[in-house]
């Protein structure tokens, strides 16, 4: 069972609470799909995905991103139980949608750029620890039914 | 993943912006690497004060980000240009690789904060594929 400091939970839930969701999903999967190319192997029917252009404009990845964002407010609204709350969708990234758990990492790192970029100097060091320590949580319980 | 002579001038652009303020993104990196990744501190054991903003992460931030800034220059040839730092790493220092990959992340977190509209998606690539060549020469003489 997870520890969480009251600084930590009042972070979490702080800068959820505050992010727009449709630009920070889209964003946040739109560039790990450009930093990171070969994440595009899970979207091949997305359509252009052939420049960071066509990536950042493409409609598909921006409604994907947002699915994405709403997965993790799930876990927000859940921080005590994160790991059952992500049994079916760690199933359904295992056995459906076949994603190499490493990719979530990926996410997570490019998630956290985004988060970083928009909140500015706010992004403390110590907000960053939190706000890492609960994506690595959300990646973990991702991987878990994975076998 | 090496460096594309399109990757190099990317990199090279952004730093002519980041050159100014290199003090204090190392520094702040630095100092978000302790404090998110604590496991980093045992490499420090002899500083007192390991908060971010202190003397000695202030000083030791400005002089990594000085070898990366100079690394810059040097991408046309990072193993030899980094060899005597590689020495340092890996007979005295004895970091563990891993770790530059950690403080790397840290050093793009600095970055978008500091330069939300520089950092796009195409810098962020260029200079991630740059921290992780530095790296791996870095890493060059540890066996």
């Amino acid at each position: 069972m997870v520890q969480w400091t009251d600084f930590e939970r009042q972070t979490i839930q702080s800068i959820f609470g505050k992010m727009d969701y449709d630009d920070v999903g889209p964003a946040a999967l739109s560039r790990c799909l450009i930093v990171y190319p070969w994440t595009q192997r899970y979207f091949g029917n997305f359509g252009n995905l052939s420049n960071a252009a066509a990536i950042q404009g493409n409609p598909k990845v921006a409604a994907h991103g947002k699915t994405v964002l709403q997965g993790l407010v799930l876990a927000v609204k859940n921080m005590d139980n994160i790991k059952a709350t992500f049994t079916e969708l760690s199933v359904l990234h295992s056995e459906k949608l076949r994603v190499d758990p490493d990719n979530f990492r990926l996410l997570a790192d490019c998630l956290t750029i985004v988060v970083a970029a928009r909140m500015g100097a706010a992004f403390t060091a110590d907000v960053q620890g939190a706000f890492q320590k609960f994506l690595a949580i959300v990646v973990c319980s991702l991987c878990r039914q994975y076998h | 993943m090496s460096l594309t002579a399109k990757d190099k001038s990317v990199v090279k652009a952004f730093w002519g912006k980041v050159s100014g303020k290199a003090d204090v993104v190392g520094a702040e990196a630095l100092g978000r690497m302790l404090t998110a990744y604590p496991q980093t501190k045992t490499y420090f054991s002899k500083w007192a004060d390991l908060s971010p903003g202190s003397d000695p992460v202030k000083k030791h931030g400005a002089v990594i980000m000085g070898a990366i800034g100079n690394a810059v220059g040097l991408m046309d040839n990072l193993v030899g240009g980094l060899s005597a730092l590689s020495d340092l790493h890996a007979f005295t220092l004895r970091v563990d690789p891993g770790n530059f990959k950690i403080l790397s992340h840290n050093i793009l977190v600095t970055l978008a904060i500091h330069f939300p509209r520089d950092f796009t998606p195409e810098v962020h690539i260029a200079v991630d594929k740059f921290l992780a060549a530095l790296s791996a020469a870095l890493a060059d003489k540890y066996r």
